[in-house]
Formats: structure tokens, C-alpha cells, sequence
């Protein structure tokens, strides 16, 4: 598994210089997939002969010495959320477990005009939704770590492929955590760039202007490799950056001189586990001997960001879902089955002579989406949507959504404020490592709160990135959050670079 | 019309604008293709797929929205009205709700039937939003099968409601007139009502006179109108429906939900419709997809810039610089911006417009109504209809042969002058024409006779043979001159 161990930048220099073909790293992921993906369940699916075939076209083309994009020959997997024309699409749903969108994602078109090997698709929360993988339709992605636990969510399929040293390269989604949050608990790096810097085509909406999409790795250089490549304006979506992308990866290794990194107190208050707050000072002290000025800051609208989140995330995403209605595409209901219960009912109620249940009761179009939506949802979906239905209901708008967008412009001004002192803001990606699957199933709240110190970046649309930190005594990674200005890759991949390449925290694998 | 009751009427109507593609995708708008072939991942709203603004769209929209002299706000944004059906794919339309593109416009009717005194309708909003597609239910195979045809999905709409200003189907319908007659003149929609382009709802109630005080009857919304004389005859019928109704029942406004009522041409009533559906809460809220918009002083002045001149000012100007009665000026206007253009090019050139718009009311408008033509299409040219014109007033074209004249340019192209010497009508010069008469009346003297015994009109006579002599004679001359000839004879 040695080749398995190097990031993806060191990869692409043996690639170019022919000491290494993309056929023989791809073999070598699949060969990993086969021997451990069993026990992790990261991948939904791989589609081994496609990727190879890929990789022998790259090499073919690079004996050729025919021009090659940046990731040539590099594996990358990618969550399950992301559109790939005639390939299987299912967001981890029933709903979409047989939908092939017809169109590619910006980002897949980017990744395969990068010449990357799509080697297959990540498992994840159901449409996103989920803070532990555990909410896939198909099924439970355990933490290469301890798999007992969970690899975090809802990108915990990219991020377990990383950790177990699947793939050197993966794609997450991140709308209130879910690419920063696994990444922490696997261990790996993950970033989500600003709001609008990455495409949002193609990627099935869960929650409009939190969405954005971003890369998983197993070091920072290596995120500055992928998130180049996905980044840039992109005419089909309306809320996409018309900005330059800088060459991050040119400069991700050159350290900020007089950096100034803020730390929020707030972030360090009751409830951050002993040993995860141990690592993370630890972690501003490493700063501080590479030359940053490290200050304390304050963020006090923080403390609102999860219930502003789940009153804006769970409204989008009602109406965003509410396509999903059996009529056009994706699962729809048993119609014989639906018929034949409706018919039932009504002979009940004639029998009853209830006229008014014979009124109310449902015509074959309604029921039709009720069974299609109450059988093609699981409940983590299901109880978002009823969040997010009664949030813009009538009567309700102003008290929940529309209170919650006045509180998510004071989070983003929180943010200016802090931003006028410092450039990056570092602090804890979760309260505790991870957790023991099936631990927080029957407690959504707690699992809500798991999103504490991920979900203001989202709110406030600037980017965020998790690198390794430390370790618990029990093994588990612990993960480092920094975050910067809107726009600012550039300065906090350098950022997090410099403590990198201080460290060794991202060398270390898991022992599978 | 001596109802005990006065007629509220308030309309929404949806206009298509003449995008050649769709509000949120590149797809087509042309009418009448296959089901289901003008649509793309966009409109048909597939998972991840997102909208992008037609800017040709909002340009329009702004267009009319400046003709219909609305506000335009400093910031408007798009907002999703969402409920379930099979032909709205997304499960939302994208709408406007709270910041609507443009608001309280206005448009000016009046009729030249005189059944109305001329008003102001007041508009209160005017705003872009994508149409849905269409249901095709399959009754007759009593199975309940729908088929969705796609096509319609995401094509531009505007929505145009109006304050409850309208007091009779007769006021609704000249609202209506008039408003499709501003929009094919600033070119935003065909307004074909059998293709759709041009959709109305009304709202309808009375307020009833009553011993009590004035009372209102519940609102309807009639729908389901699919000409401007469904309209008219709808109301007609819903008006004393809801009188029949409240003396019934004296169920006044707030005592039952708003009913919708279908129009059922054929039979010619409103039937009330599922009332289930009135319930429904659409839930709007800011489409996150789209960015909020904001309009320039100059965007807004160069829509301004862009509309020429709108029908209520060509009226008054046809009336006032060319002394139009207001009739020929409604009839010239209405008949659309090119054969006003004709009209004014004629006028100019022969400098006089009221026998120009006799010509192009009358004759014109008869040859482009047999032949099925445009105005573009009629061979005749301004210039060649005003050279006509000119040469009649100075006698050059006897009065009696214009129209052959007219006939045979229409039919051949020919100009006013070859037309003339193909018919051999030359102009008779005076001394000619006395000459001739003076023969005509020495040859009947029993006509003259009769005439200086009182018989005027038997001198119908003496200029019957005139033409019958001479075709190019202008008969009210011979006229004059014989009865001077026989009056000589005294």
C-alpha cells in the first residue's frame, strides 16, 4: 500500500515523470477498495473497468506526450450528490436509486476536462442531510479509525475513502459542515470554499445558498490542487463567483509572514471535550512559534447558528425536495397497490356512510404522492421537510425564516467585524471525536448540535477548511478548523499549509 | 341597465412575452411543436440543474411595465410559489410575490359606443414570472390518465392585475382591447389568446343597494376564458348569477371562502370548481437560485426611449394635428402601429389627413380584409396612395373614376399615374367640357324644359349622356355647367 500512502501531489510528479502509470495507481485503489471497502462501506459504487479504462487512455495519451490536464491520471471519488450524464445519481435516496441524470455537474466536467479517473461514487447522509452517514438509504459507512464509529456526515464517504487510503482524492459537499465535520473525524483534510467560488450545477440542491461543493484529501497541498480545478465562474449558476481563481497551488506552499489568526472564545466554552480543546490550543501555540500573532476574538451570534440553520436549510430544502413527486422522474408507488387501497377506503367510507371522509378523502394524484414521497424519503428527510414546510407556512414565515435570515446577517457581520483583526479564525471542528454509530439515532437534537462550530460558515458564505491536529488516546483524529474572508483560499490554504508542514498529524493513516 | 346593483370587476391577465426562449433555459417558445421536444433539464426542473434570467425577458418586462406607467422599484427578486401538480415539474413556479418588478400602473379607456364614461384602471402590479406546462386529461378513456406535455414550462409570463376599477363586461372587454392593443405596440407578445399568449382570470362581486345600507357579495374568480367575448358574456352571466344567489342565500363578502367558477362556453354559465384548492398556502419565499435585481435610471429611461409612440397619444394626435373625428383616429389606432405609420406617410404627402383616413378606413382596410392582407403586403405604397389623393383634389383624377383608379393600381401595382392611362382617363379641360355641353342642351330640349320647370333632377339626364360621351367628365361639373347653360336660356 505504499503508493497509497503519498498524497495526490506527490502522485502527480511520479505520474509526469513516468515512474508511475495512472492504470497501475488506479489498480492499486481498486485493490484497496476490494480488500477493505467491505468493512468501511464507503463507496455506493465503483465501476472498476470504467476507471481503468480511463487510466490506460491517460497513459496512452501521456506516452503520446499529447497535453494533459492537472489531475491526469489521478483517481478522485465523488459524493453521490454530483450529476454525471448516464450514471447512476441517488443522493443515498431511494427516491433517486435509479436516476441517471442526462447532463453532467460542472464539477464532474471540470474533474474529467482535468483528466482525473472517476473511480466511483461516496456514500453519504440521504440528500445530504446528516451528520453521520448513518441516514444513507443503502448503507453505513464506518470510521477507518475505529469502525465502530462514525466517519462523520454527510460527506462520510469521502471522507472514510481518504482515510482508509482508497483514493488519494475525493469530492464532498458541504451545506452546514458536512465536508469540514467527516474530514475532522477521519482525520484527512477538507475544505469548503466560499459560497459561489465552486459551480452548483449539477449538484442536487439540498439547501440553495448554503450548497457548496469542495475537495477532500489527505493534505492541504492537495486540496489546493483539487479545488483549483473545480473553482471558477460558471455561467449556469446565477450564484456562481465571476471571479479569477488564483493558482492556489503555486502558492500554497510559501508561508504567511505576520499572520494574525483570531481564535473565539466562544468556541472554547462548556462542552468542548477535554482532549480536543487540549489539541486545539496546542495548535494555536504551534502558530505562534511559526511567527502568527494569535489574539482572541469574539463571535457572539455563534451561538444562534444551529437554530438559524435548521430554520434556513430545512426551508430550502422543502422546496427543493418537493420535485421529487413520483410524477416525472425517480421512484414512484406501487400504482395497482395505491388504487386498490383507495379503493378499499372509499367502499369503507361509503359503507359508514361518512360522507365526510368520502370528501376528503385523497383523489389517486394525491395519494400518489403521498405514498411515492412517504415510501422514497427516510425520516432524517422526511422530519427536514416538515421543519422546513412549517417554517414558510403562513403565520409562521416571520417568526422562523424571516428571523432567521435577520440573525444569519448578524453571524456574517460578527465575521466582518473579526475579519478587521485577523485573517484566519482557528478553533475546534467538532466538540468531540467521533462518536459510536447508532449512538445519536434516536436523538436528532444532539445530532443537530454536532454542527456547532461548522455551521456559521455556511450561514455567513466564507470558507472553511479542517486539517488534522491531534490525536485522542484512544486513536481517534481530532481536527483543526481555520476559516477566512470570502474569497480567501488563497491565504488560508497558505494558512493551513504552514501548520501542515509543521506537523505530522497528516501522515499518519489508519490501520486497516 | 337598471340593476339594484353595481358590478366590481377586477382582472389578472398572463401575457407571454416574445421571448425566443425560455424565462430559465435555451429552450424554444414556438407554439404548436410535439409535446415534449422544446425542453431540457432546466425547465423540466431535473435534480441539480439551475435557472439562469433571460435578460431579453426582463427587458420586456420593464418594457411594458414603463407603457403601462408603473413604478419601477429600486430592487426586485424573484420569490417560489410552490404547491404540487404534474405539469409544474419543480413542485414550485418561480413568481414574484412581496417585491413585484413594477407596480401601480394605469391605463386609460374610453368607447366610442359611448357605453361608458372614459376611465382610469388602475393597475396594481405587473410581474415576471415562467408559466407551467399543460395537463391533457384523458377522460374519455375513464381511467383518469393525464399526459404532461412540457413544452409551455418555463416560457416568460407577465401578470397584470388590475384594481377592482372595471364596472361592466363591457368596461372589462375595452380594458382588455386596449391593453392588447399597447402590447403589439411596443412589440412584447403576439397576445394570441388561441395560443395562449394572452390568459384572463377576473375577479368578480357586487355591491347590492339594499334598505340596510350598501352590502357586498363573496368574490368569484371566473376562469377559463378564452376570448375577449367569453369574457364579456361570462361576466354578463356571473353578475345576476351572484344576485340570484345572495337574494337566496344573503351571503355577503366574508361569509364564504372565495369561490372559483369555471366558464363553460358552450352552455354559457360558470360552474363552480374543486373549492378545495383555495386553501392552499403557497408558501413563498426568496428563490436562493436567483440573485435580486436592480433596475438603472437608465435602464428604466432607455425602456422608456424604446416604446415610440402608445395608442392613447396617436389618438389624440390624429385628432388634433390631422383632424380625425375621434372615431376614424380609435379606428386607425386600433388597427395597429403600420397602418397608422401608412396613414401618417399618406397624410403628410397630400397634406390633407382627413380624406387620407377616409381612403385607408374605407378602401384600404376593405382590400387588406378580403385579400387576408398586412398592410406591408398591400401593393399600393404610402406615396402612390397620396399622389392619388393629390391629383382627385386638383380634378387631375375625376372623383368618379378614383376608385377604378385605386381598384387597378391594388390589383396591377401600377402607380396613379399609368393606372389613369390604362383606364384612358385623361382630365377634360373647361372649354372642352362647355363645348360639350352646350351640345348636350341644345340636343335635348325637353330636359331643359323640365328643369327650368322645376324638375331638377331631370338634369341626371343631360350628365348621364355627358359620361356616356366622355368617361373622363367630372359629372358635378357638367352639372353646374348645363344648369348655367339652361338657366342662360331664360
Amino acid at each position: 500500500m505504499s503508493i497509497l500512502q503519498r498524497t495526490a501531489c506527490e502522485l502527480v510528479g511520479s505520474l509526469r515523470r513516468g515512474e508511475l502509470s495512472s492504470a497501475e495507481l488506479t489498480q492499486a485503489c481498486l485493490d484497496r477498495i476490494r480488500a477493505v471497502d467491505g468493512q468501511v462501506g464507503a463507496f455506493l459504487r465503483v465501476d472498476e473497468q470504467r476507471a481503468l479504462e480511463q487510466a490506460e487512455a491517460i497513459d496512452q495519451r501521456r506516452a503520446k506526450k499529447q497535453a494533459l490536464g492537472p489531475l491526469a491520471g489521478l483517481p478522485v471519488a465523488v459524493k453521490d450528490v454530483l450529476c454525471e450524464r448516464g450514471e447512476l445519481t441517488t443522493c443515498a435516496s431511494r427516491m433517486l436509486a435509479d436516476f441517471r441524470p442526462p447532463y453532467d455537474s460542472t464539477v464532474v466536467a471540470k474533474l474529467k476536462a482535468a483528466d482525473a479517473v472517476l473511480l466511483g461514487r461516496t456514500n453519504m447522509d440521504e440528500f445530504a442531510m446528516g451528520g453521520s452517514t448513518e441516514n444513507s438509504a443503502f448503507q453505513v459507512t464506518h470510521n477507518p479509525w475505529d469502525l465502530a464509529r462514525t466517519p462523520g456526515g454527510s460527506s462520510g464517504g469521502s471522507a472514510a475513502c481518504i482515510a482508509a487510503g482508497m483514493t488519494p482524492l475525493a469530492i464532498g459537499t458541504d451545506t452546514g459542515g458536512s465536508i469540514r465535520q467527516p474530514a475532522g473525524l477521519c482525520g484527512v483534510v477538507g475544505m469548503k470554499p466560499t459560497y459561489g467560488r465552486v459551480s452548483r450545477y449539477g449538484l442536487v440542491a439540498f439547501a440553495s445558498s448554503l450548497d457548496q461543493v469542495g475537495p477532500m484529501t489527505h493534505s492541504v497541498e492537495d486540496a489546493a490542487l483539487l479545488v483549483e480545478v473545480i473553482a471558477g465562474h460558471d455561467p449556469r449558476d446565477s450564484t456562481s463567483l465571476d471571479e479569477p481563481v488564483p493558482q492556489y497551488s503555486a502558492t500554497v506552499n510559501e508561508p504567511l509572514a505576520g499572520l494574525r489568526i483570531g481564535f473565539a472564545k466562544e468556541h472554547f466554552a462548556e462542552g468542548l471535550d477535554a482532549e480536543v480543546d487540549q489539541a486545539v490550543r496546542a495548535a494555536l501555540e504551534e502558530y505562534e512559534s511559526l511567527g502568527a500573532k494569535v489574539e482572541e476574538i469574539s463571535l457572539p451570534h455563534g451561538k444562534h447558528g444551529v437554530a438559524t440553520y435548521y430554520v434556513i436549510a430545512p426551508s430550502e430544502a422543502s422546496s427543493n425536495l418537493a420535485r421529487y413527486d413520483g410524477a416525472h422522474y425517480g421512484y414512484r408507488t406501487d400504482e395497482q397497490e395505491m388504487l386498490i387501497e383507495l379503493a378499499a377506503q372509499r367502499k369503507q367510507l361509503q359503507a359508514a356512510g361518512d360522507q365526510r371522509g368520502l370528501d376528503n378523502l385523497d383523489s389517486a394524484l394525491v395519494r400518489m404522492y403521498r405514498r411515492t414521497r412517504a415510501e422514497g424519503f427516510g425520516p432524517e428527510v422526511k422530519r427536514r421537510i416538515m421543519l422546513g414546510t412549517y417554517s414558510l407556512s403562513a403565520g409562521y414565515y416571520d417568526a422562523y425564516y424571516l428571523k432567521a435570515l435577520k440573525v444569519r446577517r448578524q453571524i456574517r457581520q460578527d465575521y466582518d467585524r473579526a475579519f478587521e483583526k485577523v485573517d484566519l479564525i482557528a478553533g475546534p471542528i467538532t466538540a468531540s471525536p467521533a462518536f459510536k454509530l447508532g449512538e445519536m439515532t434516536d436523538d436528532p437534537l444532539a445530532m443537530y448540535l454536532v454542527d456547532l462550530y461548522t455551521v456559521s460558515a455556511n450561514l455567513a458564505g466564507i470558507p472553511g477548511l479542517c486539517l488534522p491536529c491531534g490525536f485522542t488516546k484512544a486513536g481517534l483524529p481530532i481536527g483543526l478548523q481555520l476559516q477566512a474572508r470570502a474569497l480567501d483560499e488563497e491565504r488560508l490554504l497558505r494558512g493551513a499549509r504552514m501548520y501542515e508542514q509543521a506537523t505530522d498529524w497528516h501522515k499518519k493513516r489508519a490501520p486497516l | 341597465m337598471n340593476e339594484p346593483y353595481t358590478t366590481i370587476i377586477g382582472l389578472e391577465v398572463h401575457v407571454q412575452l416574445a421571448t425566443a426562449s425560455k424565462l430559465f433555459c435555451g429552450c424554444s417558445t414556438k407554439f404548436g411543436a410535439e409535446p415534449n421536444t422544446q425542453t431540457c433539464p432546466v425547465c423540466i426542473g431535473m435534480p441539480g440543474t439551475l435557472p439562469v434570467m433571460n435578460l431579453h425577458a426582463v427587458e420586456l418586462a420593464l418594457r411594458t411595465a414603463v407603457a403601462l406607467d408603473c413604478e419601477i422599484p429600486p430592487r426586485t427578486k424573484w420569490d417560489r410559489k410552490q404547491y404540487y401538480y404534474p405539469d409544474l415539474p419543480k413542485g414550485y413556479q418561480i413568481s414574484q410575490y412581496d417585491l413585484p418588478m413594477s407596480h401601480d400602473g394605469r391605463l386609460e379607456i374610453s368607447d366610442t359606443k359611448g357605453r361608458f364614461e372614459p376611465k382610469t384602471v388602475r393597475l396594481i402590479r405587473a410581474h415576471l414570472e415562467e408559466d407551467a406546462g399543460k395537463s391533457l386529461h384523458d377522460e374519455a378513456a375513464g381511467k383518469g390518465d393525464s399526459l404532461i406535455d412540457l413544452n409551455r414550462t418555463g416560457t416568460p409570463l407577465l401578470e397584470i392585475v388590475t384594481e377592482p376599477d372595471l364596472r361592466s363586461s363591457a368596461e372589462a372587454a375595452v380594458f382588455l382591447r386596449e391593453l392588447r392593443l399597447l402590447l403589439t405596440y411596443i412589440a412584447v407578445s403576439d397576445c394570441n389568446m388561441q395560443e395562449g399568449s394572452l390568459r384572463v382570470d377576473a375577479n368578480i362581486n357586487l355591491h347590492i343597494d339594499t334598505a340596510a345600507g350598501k352590502v357586498a357579495t363573496p368574490i368569484v374568480e371566473v376562469k377559463n376564458m378564452n376570448s375577449f367575448r367569453a369574457v364579456e358574456r361570462a361576466l354578463d352571466c356571473e353578475a345576476p348569477r351572484q344576485y340570484r344567489e345572495w337574494q337566496e342565500t344573503r351571503r355577503v363578502l366574508g361569509q364564504s371562502p372565495k369561490q372559483t367558477r369555471g366558464w363553460d362556453d358552450a352552455a354559457g354559465v360558470t360552474r363552480a370548481q374543486r373549492s378545495k384548492e383555495e386553501s392552499s398556502d403557497y408558501r413563498y419565499f426568496p428563490d436562493p437560485d436567483l440573485n435580486p435585481v436592480s433596475f438603472t435610471a437608465e435602464e428604466i429611461s432607455r425602456a422608456r426611449g424604446s416604446l415610440g409612440e402608445l395608442p392613447a397619444t396617436l389618438r389624440q394626435r390624429l385628432e388634433g394635428e390631422y383632424s380625425l373625428p375621434a372615431y376614424d383616429a380609435d379606428v386607425l389606432v386600433n388597427q395597429g402601429r403600420p397602418v397608422v405609420a401608412y396613414f401618417l406617410a399618406v397624410a403628410d404627402d397630400c397634406h390633407d389627413g382627413k380624406v387620407a383616413a377616409n381612403w385607408i378606413t374605407q378602401d384600404v382596410l376593405r382590400v387588406l380584409k378580403k385579400r387576408n392582407l398586412s398592410i406591408d403586403e398591400l401593393p399600393v405604397s404610402s406615396s402612390a396612395i397620396a399622389e392619388m389623393i393629390v391629383r382627385i383634389k386638383s380634378g387631375e383624377l375625376p372623383a368618379a373614376r378614383a376608385r377604378d383608379v385605386f381598384q387597378a393600381m391594388v390589383d396591377t401595382g401600377v402607380d396613379v399615374g399609368q393606372a389613369m392611362s390604362a383606364l384612358g382617363i385623361a382630365s377634360v379641360d373647361d372649354s372642352e367640357l362647355v363645348a360639350l355641353c352646350q351640345h348636350i342642351v341644345a340636343a335635348n330640349p325637353k330636359v331643359a324644359a323640365d328643369v327650368r320647370g322645376g324638375k331638377a333632377q331631370a338634369i341626371g339626364a343631360l350628365v348621364g349622356q355627358a359620361k356616356k360621351s366622355n368617361p373622363n367628365v367630372n359629372p358635378n361639373r357638367v352639372r353646374e355647367i348645363c344648369l348655367e347653360l339652361i338657366g342662360a336660356q331664360d
